[in-house]
Parts: structure tokens; C-alpha cells; sequence
């Protein structure tokens, strides 16, 4: 079995290649995109174009833009977070809930204090509540070796079953007390909901200023503690690390605690800055957690890049939206974007590898 | 050996990022030569044999097989011209046979194998060259030296007319190698090449026909081998005589002060199987114990038990009188132990991270380094510096990922962080394995300075010559067991060399 074409691993990787490679995936995922739409019939650039009136251009659009990438800015740091040290948590979207379990608490108990000691509280309990929900994962997986990425995922079940019981299926401090047979969420107080600033007529809510100071203090806590230097070493060779006296499990603990509490945070700001209240069926339609991987990914794990592809990703959603209608079917929208997470993927592949030829041995030897 | 050339290699240059590896190699192999490649770590050794396999490709230069211009773009094409390779880290499938493992790659059209047809194939390549393997056994049941004996059938059974062997008797024993050496000429009678790396210089004497010096990425000259000797060699390798006499103390070993003492340890090995039964020695201020026994009879399991690597089943451990938490690396670490493990790229260092990090591996947790558990970069770079000096380190800077030194330069690292430790106890696994000469010599003198200063050295080598020349003391291991201890001064060669193999000694010890 001879195929034309093979891979071989790259020896030597030049740098310019990580930001070469991204850009051309993206440009590939346009041309393969644009030979979807032409084959079903669209006209490729009126459809980009419309993509980007709808996800970027323009006040009123950008601020949707803004108000759809804070979640999955959040949910990217917890994915890049964890994945720098080679721990696969995809537990986000679990932890995203957690995190809106605990802010909406806080957001429906304390009625009467001022709204910036509420955010605090609210992001306090957000964090906190998706950390604790990671940790145990990253606990299974320091003391029994656990599968971190089986038991993130059922953990991820656990969490939407848990919140559609109590917003549903009982009658929890989270349910409207007044919805009666209709069960529907109960919202936070007035006062605690979070601050949306308005700079030159765009909506920038305060949880994606947020989402860029924790990507700027990740960035920093990789590489500037000790903390970092560990994550680094145990993700390069775990013997090392062991070596070197770094206590691999409570880091594993402490890095997955790291990245839920970025999810959390994101179930905060979803609350405390959209929603206002826990709302299971909109989250579950949502998908950020997943959704972050990918945002984690095509940033390459970096946590600063990750809050701007976040942007990009809640654009390329809202003008996938908008596009959505009877001449547009949402299968082709979920096309498009499948061709672009496939570039990002094809890319990493070409940062590692090169791509031969499989040319006859005689061919090659010829002078 | 005919004078027919084989392989030619003309004004070969090859640069990465800081270094220029290669500066106008010459190289000329004939047919049927072993033809040994000589030089410091990072004379560019590796780099040529790379460019002639097929990985690398040279910037300028040319290359001919059989008076051919070649250019090969991956070690497939290198292999279909008739030159194979074997690398100092293999690349074998540990769940698959011998005889699944050399055919396993190769392309030639068919997806399915005749299993007794290649079995019978392997069989008689390695009856030919005196490769003892059974093609039928699993590779993770195999020992280094029978891989290796694996990986030369891989490049053989493609046919290939020249082979190169990056370091091959780095990872043998001394009986191993002297098996490889009956196989290389073999094959140069047959017509085949061989292009034969190392550092150790009674090897290529041994071994080879011809040798090609290179330094500083450029060649030094080609010499007949008859018409040489390693004296000779050494000079023209670093430009300066090298000699491995006996290293002279200049204090003393106080053996009246214990810094190391071992107590009744039992460790059992990464299969469950006891390694280490209940063994018990001291080390004295300044003294320099040698380990003495065939890889393999737990050696490894004490360096890493005493290093806090490895959690032992029983026993105690005390530094200067002090009890060790056991099973901990950093509370090894911060009592005074010092550990040159034998797999550098993966237990001593980070090979993805950068030279500066290796460095600070140990010591990122000191006041110098860090603060309120921030790191100090700037410390961190001029402690680099400092030690990439003191220990000759050759690197284009010190951010350089340690991956990308060559072989000798990556230990070089290793060493000079355990080195510069200050520590009370030094273990040292082979700590001149992969250097050249030069570096040896430094190493050794490092060694002996450390035990004038007061460390305590557990010296764990399988090279016999350097147990000998470096030791206060030699303890034998055999199945994890010291069967013998004795003064090194006067020690008989001959007794040390049969407790090492297992046969019965009327004063083994416990
Ligand atoms: N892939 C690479 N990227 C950057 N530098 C490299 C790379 N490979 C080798 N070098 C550098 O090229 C020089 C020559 O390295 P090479 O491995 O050929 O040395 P060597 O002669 O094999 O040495 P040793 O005896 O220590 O193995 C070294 O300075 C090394 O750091
Ligand atoms: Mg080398």
C-alpha cells in the first residue's frame, strides 16, 4: 500500500512557523469553505461578507460579538490552563454550571449590599465552586491515576442533571418561587447584576475586561513563578519533575482547581453579565465548555490568545446565527465551522510534520 | 578493504540557529572499511551522520554514493541508496517480535508479511553476522545490547551497503561490544562500510581501519589506523595531550566521618521484583566509593532510592547522621544529594526546556532564585552563563532548548548542576559516558576535587578502568546484592571481574 503523499516529523521547527501556520489554516478553512458554499449554491463572498457584517462589523454587532466570546473566553483558559500541563479537562462546560450554581446564590442571597462587592462575591463564588468541582477530578487522578478526561466528561453530566433538578424538578432556592407549574429560573437582585461599560457606543461588559486580566495572569503564572516552572516541567518530562523533587500530584490538583475556576468564573459572568439567572437549558444549548477547547487550541494554549480567538469564536457564532434561515441551513453553518476547527488541527499536524512526496527510490537517487 | 570509495563527502556545511554544526566536512568512506568518526561533543559527528542518513539536509556540499551525486530527502531515500542508520535511541515497537520490528516501515507494496519467510530471513542475516537474537521473541523482552543487535538487522535486511552507528557501545557491556566489533567486521568483509562513532579511543583502535578527526565542525585529517595510536588521536581530537593516569588526592579520604550511611535497604524494581535485598554501606567524608557490577544487578534502584526517587520496602537511609525522609526527592535534595541519573535526557533534564532551566532545575526554590515564589529571570540567566562557562558548555545560548545540544553538551549540563550544588553526597551514574577525552579528563578531575573538598561519591560505572582509577573503595554488585567491598588500592582486576559475573567469593560481604 503506497499512498503519494506521507508525513515525516519535522527535526527542526522553525518559529516563524507558529504564526505562518495559523494564518494559512485560516485561509485554507475560507478556500474550503468557499468551495462548500459554491457547490451548494451560495455565492462565497456575499456569504463572508455577510459573516463578517453580522459577527464584526459595526457597533451593535461587535458588542453581541463581545457579550457571546466572554463565556468562551473563559472556558478557553480553562482548557489552555489545564492542557499546558498535558491534563485533557474537558470538564469546562461541568464546571461552567458549578460556577453559575454558586454566583446565582450569591446573586439571589444578598440583596442589599453595593454592586461592586457583589461582582467580587459573585466571581469569588464562581471561581471557587468550579474549582472545587475540577479538583476532584485532578484529586482522582493524583491519588488513583484516573482518567482525567472520562471522569471530567461524566462530571459533566452530573453537573447538567444537577441543575436541571433543581431549577425543574424540585423546588430549590434556585426555581422562581412564583413560576408555579411553569417551573422557570429564579433571577438574581437588581443590584447584582454586573456592569456592561459603554466606550465609543460599544457594550464592553465587565467580565471580558475580566477574561483579559486572567489571561494576562495566567500568562504571567506560567512563566514567572515557581508555580509555572513546575506546571512546565512535569508537562515536559514527568521523571524529571520527579527528580526534581516538584510534587507532581498536588500540582495536578492545583492546575485542574486553576482551570475550573476559570470556567467558574465564566458561569459567574454569564449570570451576573447576561443571563441573570441559572439557566440549564441555555447553557446545555450553548456548549462553551466545548466550544473553549477549540478556542484553547487554535490559540496553541496561549492563555493571552485565547480571550482574542474567544472574539473571533463568538463573532464567527452570532453571524452563523444570523445566517441561519430558510435559504441557509444551520447544517451548512455547522459546516463552516467544522472546516475551520479542521484547519486549526491540520495546522498543528504541519507544525510537527512535513508532508513528502512518495517518490519512486530511483527517482531519488537520480543526480 | 579495497580502496574503491563507497561514500564520499565533500565541503558538507550545515548551520542551526547559532551554531555551525558542519564547516566544510570532507569525509571518504570505501567499501568494505570500518571507518571510525572522531571528535569533541559537538565537533558536528552526529550532524554529518544525520546529513547522511537522510534526516538533515546540508546547506552546502555534496554528497556520492558509488560515484553517484545523491541528495536524499529522508532516511527512506538514504535507505534505498544503500545507507542505514542506527541511532543511539532506538526506535523499536516493544510489543512486536524481532522479526515484525525489522520489517515493520518498510514499504514495498505489500500489506500483509510472510511471517516465516521474514523469520527465516532475520535468522540467517544474524547467523551470518553474528547477530544473536531470536527473531520470534518481543522486544520488551530483549536487553540493550540485543535491540541494538535489532536495529543493525533493520538497516541489513534493507540492504543497506553502508551503516552508521551514532555511539553504539555507549549503552553495551564491555562483552557486549566486543560481539558488536566481531559483527562490524563481518560485514567490512562482505564489502559493506561502516562508519563507527565514539568516544572511547581503545575501541576505535580496536575496531576500525581508518579515522576520520573532526573539530570545531570542520576535518582535522583522515588517518590509517595501523599507522596511529591513541595518544595520537587525543591530541589531534583537542588539540592537546589527554592522559588517564591515576587522578592524585590532594586530601585524604576521612572515613572516620559518615556522611552517607545505608541501612538494610530493600527496593523492589519497576516489575515488582525485589532489586536491592538489604544492603548496607557507608560512605566517609571526602571518600569515593565505586560501584562496580554489570548493568542491571541494581544499581540504578540504589541511585534513585538514595536520591528519594524510588520508595524503598524497607531499610534507612541517614545523611551526616541526619535520617532521610524516604521516597522524597526534595528532601534528598535539600539534605546534600546529588544525582547524575543514567538516562539524562529524561529523568536528569527537561530536554524541552532550555538550558537555563536545566540549570535551575534543582535550585528554582532557592533564595537566589526565587522570591516570594517568583522566579528571578534574570538570575536565572546569569547563573546559566556562569556555569555554561565553567563547565565548557557548548551552546549558542542559554535559552537554547537542552533537546537540541549534542550528546556531550546535554551531560555537560547535568553535571554542572549537580556539581555546582555544594552537595554532601554525589551520585554519579557513568558520568563520562558520551563525553570526549577532553571532558573526561575534566570530569574525573571535577570528581576528585569534589572528594577533596569533603563530598562523599558513590561512583557507579560498568567501565571497570574508571572504578579503578577514580575509587577509594569498590563495592561489587551482583543481583542486588554487594558481594564484595574492597580498598581499590591493589584491588586484583581479575577477582572484581569474576564477583561482577557471580561467581562465588569466599569473603562476600553480608
Ligand atoms: N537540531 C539542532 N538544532 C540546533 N543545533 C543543533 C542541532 N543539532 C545539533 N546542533 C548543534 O550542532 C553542534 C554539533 O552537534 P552534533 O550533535 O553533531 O555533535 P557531536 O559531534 O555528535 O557531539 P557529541 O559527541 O557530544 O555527541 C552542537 O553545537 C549542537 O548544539
Ligand atoms: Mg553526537
Amino acid at each position: 500500500m503506497r499512498s503519494p503523499l506521507r508525513l515525516e516529523r519535522r527535526l527542526e521547527q522553525p518559529k516563524r512557523l507558529n504564526w505562518v501556520i495559523p494564518l494559512i489554516s485560516l485561509v485554507a478553512a475560507l478556500i474550503l469553505g468557499a468551495i462548500v458554499l459554491w457547490v451548494t449554491g451560495k455565492n462565497p463572498f456575499e456569504v463572508y461578507q455577510r459573516i463578517f457584517e453580522r459577527g464584526f462589523a459595526g457597533r451593535r454587532v461587535f458588542s453581541d460579538s463581545l457579550v457571546s466570546a466572554t463565556p468562551l473566553a473563559f472556558t478557553g483558559l480553562c482548557a489552555a490552563v489545564a492542557f499546558r500541563m498535558g491534563l485533557i479537562n474537558v470538564g469546562g462546560e461541568g464546571q461552567l454550571y458549578m460556577g453559575s450554581l454558586a454566583a446565582t446564590w450569591v446573586g439571589i442571597t444578598f440583596d442589599n449590599i453595593p454592586t461592586g462587592l457583589m461582582i467580587v462575591l459573585m466571581a469569588v463564588a464562581g471561581m471557587s465552586c468550579g474549582g472545587l468541582y475540577a479538583g476532584i477530578v485532578g484529586l482522582l487522578r493524583a491519588r488513583f491515576g484516573t482518567n482525567e478526561i472520562i471522569t471530567s466528561l461524566m462530571m459533566n453530566y452530573l453537573a447538567a442533571i444537577l441543575l436541571t433538578y433543581l431549577v425543574y424538578n424540585s423546588f430549590s432556592y434556585w426555581r422562581d418561587p412564583v413560576s408555579g407549574n411553569f417551573p422557570s429560573p429564579r433571577a438574581i437582585t437588581q443590584r447584582a447584576e454586573w456592569n456592561t461599560f459603554a466606550i465609543f457606543e460599544i457594550g464592553l461588559p465587565i467580565a471580558f475586561l475580566m477574561a483579559i486580566a486572567m489571561g494576562f495572569i495566567i500568562w504571567f503564572i506560567y512563566k514567572r513563578t515557581r508555580f509555572g516552572f513546575e506546571v512546565g516541567v512535569i508537562a515536559d518530562s514527568p521523571k524529571a519533575a520527579r527528580y526534581a523533587g516538584i510534587r507532581t500530584s498536588s500540582t495536578i490538583v492545583l492546575v485542574m482547581g486553576l482551570s475550573g475556576a476559570m470556567a467558574g468564573l465564566g458561569g459567574a459572568a454569564d449570570v451576573g453579565n447576561f443571563r441573570r439567572y441559572m439557566d440549564p437549558k441555555g447553557l446545555e444549548l450553548s456548549g462553551y465548555g466545548y466550544t473553549g477547547i477549540v478556542v484553547a487550541a487554535l490559540a496553541r494554549l496561549n492563555p493571552i490568545a485565547s480571550v482574542f480567538v474567544a472574539l473571533l469564536m463568538g463573532g464567527l457564532n452570532n453571524a452563523g446565527y444570523s445566517l441561519r434561515g430558510p435559504d441557509f441551513p444551520s447544517g451548512l453553518v455547522g459546516t463552516l465551522q467544522g472546516l475551520i476547527l479542521f484547519s486549526a488541527v491540520a495546522g498543528e499536524i504541519l507544525i510537527k510534520y512535513r508532508v513528502k512526496s512518495n517518490s519512486r527510490p530511483s527517482e531519488a537517487v537520480a543526480a | 578493504m579495497t580502496d574503491q570509495v563507497a561514500v564520499r563527502m565533500s565541503g558538507i556545511v550545515k548551520r542551526f540557529p547559532g551554531v555551525v554544526a558542519n564547516d566544510g566536512v570532507d569525509l571518504e568512506i570505501r567499501a568494505g572499511e570500518v571507518h571510525a568518526l572522531l571528535g569533541e561533543n559537538g565537533a558536528g559527528k552526529s550532524t554529518l551522520s544525520n546529513i547522511l542518513c537522510g534526516l538533515y539536509r546540508a546547506d552546502e556540499g555534496v554528497v556520492e554514493v558509488a560515484g553517484r551525486q545523491s541528495e536524499f530527502s529522508s532516511p527512506r531515500d538514504a535507505l534505498n541508496a544503500g545507507i542505514g542508520m542506527v541511532h543511539q535511541h532506538f526506535r523499536l515497537v516493544p510489543t512486536f517480535t524481532v522479526a515484525e520490528n525489522v520489517v515493520l516501515g518498510e514499504s514495498d507494496g505489500s500489506l500483509f508479511m510472510n511471517h516465516d519467510q521474514v523469520a527465516a530471513r532475520v535468522q540467517e542475516l544474524s547467523d551470518r553476522y553474528a547477530l544473536a537474537v531470536d527473531p520470534t521473541a518481543r522486544i520488551w523482552q530483549l536487553s540493550v545490547g540485543e535491540q541494538q543487535r535489532v536495529e543493525i538487522l533493520k538497516v541489513l535486511y534493507r540492504g543497506a551497503k553502508v551503516l552508521i552507528l551514532d555511539e553504539p557501545t555507549a549503552v553495551l557491556t564491555p562483552i557486549e561490544a566486543r560481539s558488536l566489533f566481531a559483527t562490524l567486521r563481518a560485514m567490512g568483509e562482505e564489502g559493506r562500510s561502516v562508519i563507527f562513532i565514539s568516544h572511547k579511543l581503545g575501541e576505535v583502535m580496536a575496531v576500525s581501519d581508518r579515522v576520520t578527526v573532526l573539530r570545531g565542525g570542520r576535518t582535522v585529517g583522515t588517518v590509517d589506523t595501523s599507522e596511529t595510536s591513541t595518544r595520537d588521536l587525543a591530541s589531534l581530537m583537542v588539540g592537546r595531550s589527554v592522559d588517564f593516569d591515576r587522578v592524585v588526592r590532594a586530601t585524604p579520604a576521612d572515613t572516620d566521618t559518615t556522611v552517607l550511611r545505608v541501612e538494610d535497604v530493600s527496593v523492589t524494581d519497576d516489575r515488582g521484583r525485589v532489586s536491592l535485598h538489604q544492603i548496607s554501606f557507608t560512605i566517609g567524608r571526602g571518600e569515593i566509593v565505586g560501584v562496580a557490577g554489570v548493568a542491571g544487578n541494581g544499581q540504578r534502584e540504589l541511585a534513585e532510592v538514595i536520591s528519594g526517587i524510588r520508595v524503598p520496602i524497607a531499610g534507612r537511609i541517614s545523611v551526616m547522621d541526619e535520617e532521610l525522609k524516604l521516597g522524597k526527592a526534595r528532601a534528598a535534595i535539600s539534605s546534600g544529594i546529588a544525582h547524575v541519573p543514567e538516562d539524562r535526557l529524561h529523568t536528569g533534564l527537561a530536554a524541552g526546556h532550555s538550558v537555563e532551566d536545566n540549570l535551575a532545575l534543582k535550585n528554582y526554590r532557592s533564595v537566589q532564585i526565587s522570591k516570594f515564589r517568583l522566579l528571578k529571570r534574570r538570575a536565572i540567566r546569569e547563573q546559566a552563563s556562569t556555569l555554561v562557562e565553567r563547565y565548557d558548555v557548548k551552546t549558542p545560548d542559554t535559552v537554547t532548548p537542552v533537546r537540541l545540544l549534542s550528546g556531550g553538551n546535554v551531560q555537560k549540563v547535568l553535571l554542572a548542576r549537580e556539581f555546582s550544588a555544594l552537595p554532601s553526597v554525589l551520585i554519579a551514574a557513568s558520568p563520562t559516558r558520551g563525553l570526549d577525552v577532553g571532558a573526561i579528563e575534566t570530569v574525573r578531575e571535577r570528581l576528585v576535587a569534589a572528594a577533596d573538598e569533603g563530598v562523599g561519591v558513590l561512583l557507579i560505572s560498568e567501565d571497570l578502568d574508571e572504578i579503578l582509577s577514580l575509587a577509594d573503595r569498590i563495592l561489587v554488585m551482583y543481583e542486588g546484592r554487594i558481594v564484595d567491598d574492597l580498598p581499590a588500592t591493589g584491588a586484583d582486576r581479575e577477582r572484581i571481574g569474576l564477583t561482577m559475573g557471580g561467581s562465588n567469593t569466599t569473603e562476600a560481604v553480608k
